[in-house]
């Protein structure tokens, strides 16, 4: 699937027959790179990833190797590793394909990052619906059991791992760390207080590190090809190679793996154009979360840097493509609704801003919307971001404020003052 | 020379940081949350989520403030009831910070485009945080035009708690005080988003969100009307006050609870001469903010409509009571008792309830007008090992010299024997689970089985035999050295309940095991008071003060000090309960004096109603009619609490004095009633009026204890001294009774109160498994009395030993069995009734 500008790095057994057998994986240098990180010492391999750069692909690009050298050095309690295979920020298809292709990647990952991280257990939080790659992730562990690449004595090495699949029940809010730590306790999941953080008090009120999918897949591959060839791909401050799950109205909608800073003219290269030749109207570079882009931003580096130097984010790189024929108050109200949806409750500004954003969006977009409903919206929008308890507040004033930011005319034109005029000018 | 302008240096003390909030130097202690420090210097933050007794929840937002931190400001305002000081912080407040003003005005808006705004039927109208907070930090106009989210109500929660969905404003604090103190996990927050609400397992299904109280665990609590009182808006709501009345029609008056021993503040509101509810007072030192249920919801007793209102003569000829003058009524009772007085005697039982004032009164009359020391508060199983214990190791203990609230939170280890916190001092065990929960204190209970309370505590068991309580304790040393080496440990405490008088042997064991450890060791009786009672020696064997009755110098103390002649108090100890009663069947004993005690309470019911009748002259003393009354000659009514003054000592030996709430209600206090008749007898008790009564006790309490002028050694002498007792060993087809009273039980101050009785503990007996085996589900428990049948619930008891509620209905253990705690019952299959 993948062309150009690089050669595959994370996606590079996909189309391999039976990519996610443990024997594809094994003859594709599959867990030669457990082999070489056992042989080291946890501070290496820590080292290691903060030398190469890697920085979070669930979200928020945090360095992945400074998080780990928040987990305690000692193990006076247990230490947990949590991988984040929620997936649920919107037009973010990267870590389900992943675990469908290739499991073992990701366990390779995550027996090298606990083993870094001096933790004896593993929890993969899979998004509840995810059905088929759950069974095909416990399908991969079991083989990996088998072949003495988890459970006690990993390879002779003495480390052991414990591996444990869990389906969450489907809440957009268990892809934040805390709340997905509390859904993984049994608990109904709201996001923590911080501090404690999660390396200092995570699972069980134990050191504990959650990394998204992706992140820790990346690091088989930074231990077998070092830290200055990660750094060949990608950009300064945010090197390596993505994934950007392109979807909506371009040809060949898909995974494209491109290193982080490709720009969006480059990656519609890759998938084919926009769909029959409609130009493009607006896109998010990140999910709905990331303060949408327009025609204008087609050469913004996608990096973590770029993205934000040009009004946005990076996201998860979850490139959601809309042409000329999508209204864009009817998709800022959909996306609206589901954050209305999706809000956990538990504090103010995201529960009633969104169930307040989300009416005003249907009554505008039902053609009952006033000038002031503008202003409204954005005020509210005001009063939720930074307010709120969690990020998703913060993400779900998003679309609507850049939106409204680019396409204001289009909320306009909705308002009942400006529709009498219409009618009067037709008469 | 010229002096250099000099800064004024402000020293940080050790621990603490130097901030600056809105503009304004300030030390706190490290740790101190923001919102404290502003409230220090007079700035409210306005706040819905935040409780100083509750963990910090930064859930509801209000409480935004802008922070810099290092000369540079957080990119956003921060929830000030959850970040803690740092020095050289910037904080600015909504006084200087329009951000934060904004944040605060904006979070307000969005709390209440869902409210119902329905201030005027709301039961929390006027005295609402969201009210008078919205008045202060809101806008006068909401921009929200579109659809409120409703839901249908009341949600039942409980039968005393009522929901209004509508008016939460999900601040979590209900939920947080269930789970956090009183650790109840009964209430939680259900859905989520704009459907996020609080709920029950009762009502957890939302897509019929209507109420259904079919199935599941309702939200049963001992505490849950605290989250009625914390509740920030009228979400919450108590089906005994709802719609009854308005904050501003209410009259306040600081009280203290009737109930247990632990003397929680309250704080009772009335309105035109009738209690309309009562709310817990702070008290940090005692019941900080809380109370149980019972202590909130469970006055109307006074109101009942059989209250005894005018005094009650008993016509020789019809055999029936009648209704009299107080005159006539004081003049029979004088002369029916002088006449028993002067023939083979009388005697007081006083009662566990009594006030201070009250008991030192039925103390003194008893000495004073029937020259007597046959007098005995204990309505309930008593043994002389008790009174040694009591002389020895209770009287003359207060706040400044034995254990208190705050010692039982401290303390590295707590060991409750024969005393279950939960059922018989609630208070005690809410300070029991913070110790523990907050302190890691380790609470372990030599008991049965594992009660909620053990759970909650995260308290160990150390079950026993009923009865082998005492051979437990004195086996401590061999058989549980670790337990023995914690109670060596400074401020290990060691509690005991009145459950203990049951047990043979078990004071003296207790007593010992204290001088051994050096661990400190507290008494909490049941009721609210029998501390007391001891103070102002309303028992056989003391006089106030704790002074022995056969001690020669302090009777001539007291005898001065009463203004007797000298020789005029009897030497003898007198008789306990039992013996009173005992004597009164003999015949060797004329006349009674009964102040609030109900036959059923005692050891024997059926002793006690024989005596009553045996006895040539009763004169009782109550509030409604009871046991006694079919039995007395005259019947003299008294004040409940709420109509009179007092005070009560709780179990500390803490003072907790009251003034009256209801003013004018022409009903008398015991002490007065008691002064009157005693001036009738031609003897001057001076307890005209509580205060008098105190007054008059003073000058004979132990200093320390109540307001004394003069020092009173307490007599450590007799300490108690009874051997321990191999429990009794059941024989085929019986059991080992084990029993104790539940909080919300058929208590007399529990009726008319049928929203608190829906919260009881189901009534049930309990056993082992192997117990239960072949009982098919329900049991019969029979004495040559009487029997009690129960569906049976298996818990971790010891083999061959049932447990009953001891006074629940369906189960009125003395009453019905004329049994206690430690005797042999027999158990049958039940067959379900
Ligand atoms: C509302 C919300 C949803 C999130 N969902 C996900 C998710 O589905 N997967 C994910 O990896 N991270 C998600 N995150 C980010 C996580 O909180 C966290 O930053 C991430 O898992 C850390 O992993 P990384 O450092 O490897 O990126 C979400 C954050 C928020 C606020
Ligand atoms: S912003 Fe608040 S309501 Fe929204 S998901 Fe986060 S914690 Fe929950
Ligand atoms: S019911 Fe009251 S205390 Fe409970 S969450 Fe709602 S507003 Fe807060
Ligand atoms: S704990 Fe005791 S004193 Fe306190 S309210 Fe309850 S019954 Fe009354
Ligand atoms: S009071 Fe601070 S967030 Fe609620």
């Amino acid at each position: 699937m993948t062309a150009d500008p690089i050669t595959p790095v994370l996606t590079k057994r996909w189309l391999s027959p039976q990519s996610w057998r443990l024997s594809t994986y094994e003859d594709l240098e599959g867990y030669s790179a457990l082999r070489k990180a056992l042989k080291g010492s946890p501070e290496q391999l820590v080292q290691l990833v903060k030398d190469s750069g890697l920085r979070g692909r669930g979200g928020a690009g945090f360095p992945a190797g400074v998080k780990w050298s928040f987990m305690p050095p000692n193990e006076d309690k247990p230490h947990y590793l949590v991988i984040n295979a929620d997936e649920g920020e919107p037009g973010t298809c990267k870590d389900i394909p992943l675990m469908m292709a290739d499991p073992h990647s990701l366990i390779e990952g995550c027996v090298i990052a606990a083993y870094a991280m001096r933790s004896h257990h593993c929890f993969i939080y899979v998004r509840g619906e995810a059905l088929h790659p759950i069974r095909r992730l416990n399908a991969a562990v079991r083989e990996a059991q088998a072949a003495g690449y988890l459970g006690a004595d990993i390879l002779g090495s003495g480390f052991d791992l414990e591996l444990t699949v869990h389906a969450g029940a489907g809440a957009y809010i268990c892809g934040e760390e805390t709340a997905l730590l509390d859904s993984l306790e049994g608990r109904r999941g709201q996001p923590r207080l911080k501090p404690p953080f999660p390396a200092a008090a995570g699972l069980y009120a134990a050191p504990t590190t959650v990394n998204n999918v992706e992140t820790i897949a990346s690091v088989p591959y930074i231990v077998n090809g070092g830290a200055d060839w990660f750094r060949q791909m990608g950009r300064e401050k945010s090197p390596g190679p993505k994934i950007f799950s392109i979807s909506g109205h371009v040809e060949r909608p898909g995974q494209y793996e491109a290193p982080l800073g490709t720009t969006l003219r480059e990656l519609l290269e890759l998938c084919g154009g926009m769909k029959d030749g409609i130009p493009l109207k607006f896109w998010t570079p990140g999910g709905s979360s990331t303060p949408l882009f327009t025609a204008e931003h087609l050469d913004v580096p996608l990096d973590f840097e770029g993205a934000a130097e040009a009004g946005s984010m990076l996201g998860t790189t979850a490139v959601q493509i809309f042409n000329e024929t999508v209204s864009v108050p009817w998709a800022v109200m959909k996306w609206t609704q589901f954050y209305e949806h999706e809000s956990c409750g538990k504090c103010t500004p995201c529960r009633e801003g969104t169930y307040w954003l989300a009416q005003i969006l249907e009554r505008m977009v039902d053609g009952h919307g006033t000038e002031e409903d503008i202003d409204t919206l954005l005020d509210v929008c005001d009063n939720i971001f930074g307010r709120s308890f969690c990020a998703l507040g913060d993400g779900a004033v998003s679309p609507i404020t850049s939106g409204i930011k680019y396409f204001r005319d289009e909320f306009l034109a909705l308002c009942e003052s400006n529709k009498r005029e219409l009618v009067g000018a037709q008469a | 020379m010229t002096m250099a302008p000099e800064e004024p240096k402000v020293e940080v003390p050790e621990g603490h940081v130097k901030l600056t909030v809105d503009g304004e130097e300030v030390i706190a202690p490290k740790g101190e949350l923001l919102i404290r420090t502003a409230e220090r210097l007079g700035t409210v933050v306005p706040r819905f989520c935040d409780h100083p007794l509750l963990d910090p929840a930064g859930a509801c937002r209000q409480c935004l403030v802008e922070v810099e931190m290092g000369g540079r400001p957080m990119p956003k305002p921060q929830a000030s009831c959850t970040m803690t000081v740092a020095d050289g912080m910037v904080v600015k407040t909504q006084r200087t910070s329009p951000v934060a003003d904004k944040a605060q005005q904006g979070v307000m808006e969005l709390l209440l485009i869902n409210h119902p705004l329905d201030c005027p039927i709301c039961d929390k109208g006027g005295e609402c945080p969201l009210q008078n907070q919205a008045m202060a930090h809101g806008r006068p106009e909401s921009r929200f035009r579109d659809k409120k989210r409703t839901f249908p109500k009341p949600l039942p929660i409980s039968t005393q708690v009522l929901l209004d969905r509508e008016r939460c404003v999900l601040c979590q604090r209900c939920t947080r005080f269930s789970a956090q103190i009183a650790g109840d996990p009964f209430i939680e927050l259900l859905e989520r988003g704009a459907h996020q609400q609080i709920g029950t397992a009762e009502t957890a299904d939302v897509l019929d969100m209507a109420s259904r109280t079919s199935s599941g665990k309702p939200f049963q609590s001992y505490f849950s009307g605290n989250t009625i009182q914390i509740c920030p808006v009228g979400a919450l709501t108590s089906a005994q006050y709802r719609f009854r009345s308005r904050p501003f029609d209410l009259v306040s008056s600081p009280s203290v609870c009737e109930h247990c021993s632990s003397g929680c503040a309250e704080r009772t509101d009335f309105r035109r001469g009738k209690v309309m509810r009562k709310l817990a007072g702070e008290d940090p030192e005692v019941n900080e903010e809380w109370v149980c249920d019972k202590g909130r919801f469970a006055f109307r007793y006074a109101t009942a409509s059989d209250r005894i209102r005018t005094p009650l003569v008993r016509n020789a000829e019809t055999g029936e009571l009648e209704e009299a003058s107080w005159t006539q009524a004081l003049r029979a009772a004088a002369e029916g008792l002088a006449k028993a007085r002067d023939g083979k005697g009388a005697a007081v039982l006083s009662g566990g309830r009594s006030t201070v004032e009250d008991a030192y009164s039925y103390a003194k009359f008893a000495r004073v007008a029937l020259r007597t020391n046959d007098i005995d508060f204990r309505a309930r199983a008593h043994s002389a090992e008790e009174l040694d214990f009591l002389g020895s190791r209770v009287v003359g203990t207060g706040p400044e010299n034995g254990v208190t609230f705050h010692a039982l939170e401290h303390a590295p280890l707590v060991l409750c024997v024969a005393f279950e916190p939960e059922e018989e001092a609630p208070a005690v065990f809410l300070r029991l689970r913070k110790g523990a929960r907050n302190r890691g204190t380790q609470v372990v209970h030599i008991g049965q089985w594992t009660t909620p309370a053990v759970d909650r505590t995260f308290g160990e068991l150390l079950a026993c035999v009923p009865g082998a309580e005492a051979s437990a304790v004195e086996g401590i040393a061999q058989h549980a050295p670790d337990l023995d080496e914690s109670l060596r440990a400074e401020g290990a405490v060691v509690l005991v309940g009145e459950r203990a008088a049951e047990v043979p042997g078990l004071f003296t064991a207790l007593h010992r095991l204290a001088e051994r450890t050096g661990a400190r060791l507290a008494w909490i009786p049941r009721r609210a008071g029998e501390r007391g009672a001891v103070e102002v020696g309303a028992l056989p064997t003391l006089l106030p003060g704790g002074r022995a009755v056969t001690d020669a110098a302090a009777r001539t103390e007291v005898e001065q000090v009463w203004g007797l002649a000298e020789g005029a108090l009897p030497a003898e100890p007198g008789r306990d309960t039992t013996g009173i009663l005992t004597a009164l069947v003999a015949g060797e004993l004329d006349g009674l004096v009964v102040g609030g005690v109900d036959p059923n309470d005692l050891p024997d019911p059926a002793l006690a109603r024989e005596a009553l009748a045996a006895a040539g002259f009763v004169v009782s003393l109550e509030m409604r009619p009871s046991g006694v009354t079919d039995h007395a000659d005259v019947v003299l009514p008294i004040a409940p609490v709420d109509e009179k003054a007092g005070s009560f000592l709780n179990w500390e030996g803490r003072h907790r004095e009251f003034p009256v709430s209801l003013e004018g209600t022409g009903a008398l206090p015991d002490c007065r009633v008691l002064d009157t008749l005693g001036v009738e007898m031609d003897a001057d008790l001076f307890t005209q009026t509580p205060a008098a009564a105190a007054g008059d006790f003073a000058r004979l309490a132990v200093k320390g204890t109540f307001t004394a002028s003069d020092a009173v050694k307490v007599p450590f002498t007799a300490a108690p001294d009874v051997p321990h007792q191999q429990a009794a060993t059941p024989g085929a087809g019986q059991a080992v009774l084990a029993t104790w009273r539940q909080l919300i039980d058929d208590g007399s101050l529990l009726i008319d109160e049928p929203h608190l009785a829906g919260t009881a503990r189901a009534v049930v007996a309990r056993m082992s498994a192997a117990t239960a085996e072949g009982l098919g589900g329900h049991v019969t428990v029979s004495t040559d009395r009487g029997s009690i049948s129960l569906p049976i619930v298996v818990a971790d008891l010891p083999d061959g030993v049932v447990w009953l509620p001891g006074n629940s209905p369906g189960s009125k253990v003395r009453a019905t069995l004329g049994a206690g705690h430690g005797s042999v019952v027999s158990i049958a299959a039940g067959g379900a009734r």
